[in-house]
């Protein structure tokens, strides 16, 4: 057999085995912190020293917990309303900047700049701007605040589509008669769909989880509450069951969402 | 003005305004107010000054700039060692694993931060598992405490940017061909020479790319340090937070947020002009 043929085998060796036993210590790492919670929010006791039996109780107490279920409505609300916005602005904006023959680098700048702002920083602006404008503070404000990290969000994840989508394709139907407006509806609308789905579930997800930006533009008192508002007052009280429960079901929602994400647009979770 | 010039403006000015709006212009209000002086009841005096600027190179305040530099630092060094051998080996895994394997380090980091860093209160209290962990193999002393240091606030960082991390040092690996370690290997290099000689340099965009994501959201982080530091570790984050929500000393707050953005652009341009010149040098 001519030696230079062989197909190249991608795993194999010392070296090789080590590699993929640090992946899996990687793993670990990433994992074991999360199935910990996960396993104490069913634990009688709720406490990490010993298990005590399986329990539902932890969960029975978050759905008699009033202030929990204002702020999951609350959080409910303000992901709904700042992922619509964002989705809606970002798939526009994501169409404009892919449309334009050059690019440009001040608009990748503006569009950069949501994501690698701290978020204290953003935080602090936008409490500095509404109160320069007396702005009542409310759920309003947490929407109007996330809108800007999801639209960046939103055009990043579309214009990722649509430089995987063939253009040929709008020529053609250009070409072959129909108007510009039924191409967009009949072409390319349908094609970054998809995309645009996954990027609206993304946007979903970082809106819930958002704590420091809600917090200063939220204002005080529980009907501006969102979750993780909630749950970091009840972390800085101490550790209870009851945070364990509440984290479970937070993240369980997450994975779900991200799941269909991945399932709509692969390309979506890759930067 | 064509149709489509007309239609691109239609599509590009709602989002481009709002970031005008909610982004662009609190940061210039930002900027205004570093210079402004504080009002004797926190508010803002509209007199210029430099002052904000010269209190934060105070001893006091610099410690705590330099704090945070140290602890992004560590944060970044760490997640790359962590993550750098780890990305290799998905990138030279079997092909049809890498996408689930990335999935799979990509996952955490999509459920909340807040969560995400609580799980280590959990993991670090006194009663906690890692406590528990030290008895069982054998140790009998007093509980200790290992919340609340410097060292547990990098852990915090690291744990939460790790998967960053692994993705970009992923991007850059997986760029490279296959014939790249055959040529290397029938050329005569051992395996070691082909990845320190060839492999590595290639990767080090990606290198770049993580670890300065990873310093960049750790300097400026507030959650991490404020619940896995306790009040003991002091990062340029909780101080502006202080100085808004408790000192109500806008115009140092807003002088220090600047200086922070300063730092971050700075080193995100470093990068860029890295990465250029590596893409340079690899086509000449």
């Amino acid at each position: 057999m001519p030696e230079r043929h062989r197909v190249p085998d991608r795993h194999r060796g010392l070296a090789a085995g080590l590699l993929r036993g640090h992946l899996w210590l990687v793993c670990a790492f990433l994992y074991v912190p999360i199935a910990v919670l996960v396993l104490l929010s069913f634990n009688r006791s709720g406490l990490p020293t010993a298990w005590t039996g399986f329990t539902f109780d932890w969960y029975g107490a978050l759905a008699e917990n009033a202030a929990v279920q204002r702020a999951a409505l609350n959080t409910l609300i303000v992901a709904l309303a700042s992922t619509l916005i964002a989705t809606l602005l970002g798939t526009l904006l994501a169409l404009g900047i892919e449309s334009r023959r050059r690019a440009s680098g001040l608009l990748d700048a503006i569009l950069f700049a949501p994501m690698i702002i701290p978020d204290i920083v953003l935080a602090i602006a936008l409490l500095s701007f509404f109160t320069l404008l007396r702005f009542t503070l409310g759920l309003h404000t947490i929407v109007l605040a996330h809108v800007v990290f999801n639209i960046a969000f939103v055009c990043a994840v579309v214009r990722t589509r649509l430089k995987h989508f063939d253009h040929a394709i709008i020529e053609a139907s250009i070409d072959l008669g129909a108007s510009e407006f039924t191409t967009f509806r009949r072409v390319t609308l349908p094609a970054i769909l998809p995309g645009v789905i996954a990027a609206a579930l993304l946007a979903f997800t970082l809106s819930v989880d958002e704590f420091i930006i809600a917090y200063f533009t939220a204002g005080a008192g529980p009907a501006s509450t969102t979750l993780p508002m909630q749950i970091y007052s009840m972390v800085r009280f101490g550790v209870t069951p009851e945070i364990n429960a509440l984290a479970t079901i937070v993240m369980l929602v997450s994975f779900t969402v991200l799941f269909a994400a991945q399932r709509l647009n692969r390309e979506a979770l890759q930067p | 003005m064509t149709f489509a010039a007309s239609r691109n403006l239609l599509f590009l000015a709602p989002g481009l305004g709002w970031l005008a709006l909610f982004l662009l212009v609190p940061v210039g209000l930002v900027a205004a107010y570093s210079l402004f002086e504080r009002g004797v009841y926190g508010g803002v005096v509209h007199e210029l000054t430099a002052d904000n600027f010269v209190r934060a190179a105070d001893p006091l305040y610099l410690g705590v700039l330099l704090t945070s530099a140290k602890v992004a630092g560590f944060a970044a060094i760490a997640a790359l060692l962590l993550g750098y051998p780890a990305a290799y080996a998905i990138a030279r895994g079997p092909r049809r694993l890498q996408t689930p394997l990335l999935f799979l380090v990509m996952l955490p980091f999509w459920s909340n931060y807040l969560i995400r860093t609580y799980a280590w209160i959990v993991l670090l209290n006194k009663e906690g598992l890692a406590n528990q962990a030290l008895r069982a193999l054998g140790y009998d002393g007093p509980a200790i405490d290992m919340l609340y240091t410097e060292a547990t606030v990098v852990v915090g960082l690291v744990y939460n940017y790790l998967p960053f991390v692994i993705l970009a040092v992923y991007a850059s690996l997986s760029r490279l061909p296959d014939e790249l370690w055959e040529a290397s290997e029938d050329l005569g290099a051992r395996g070691h020479n082909t990845f320190l000689r060839i492999i590595l340099p290639l990767s080090l965009p990606g290198v770049a790319a993580g670890a300065v994501f990873v310093f960049v959201l750790s300097i400026g982080n507030f959650v991490t340090p404020d619940l896995l530091g306790g009040g003991k570790v002091q990062m340029v984050g909780n101080l502006i937070y202080d100085q808004f929500l408790t000192a109500r000393d806008w115009p140092f707050g807003a002088a220090l947020s600047l200086i922070l953005i300063a730092v971050m652009m700075l080193l995100l341009f470093a990068q860029a002009v890295a990465v250029n010149r590596a893409q340079g040098a690899h086509r000449a």
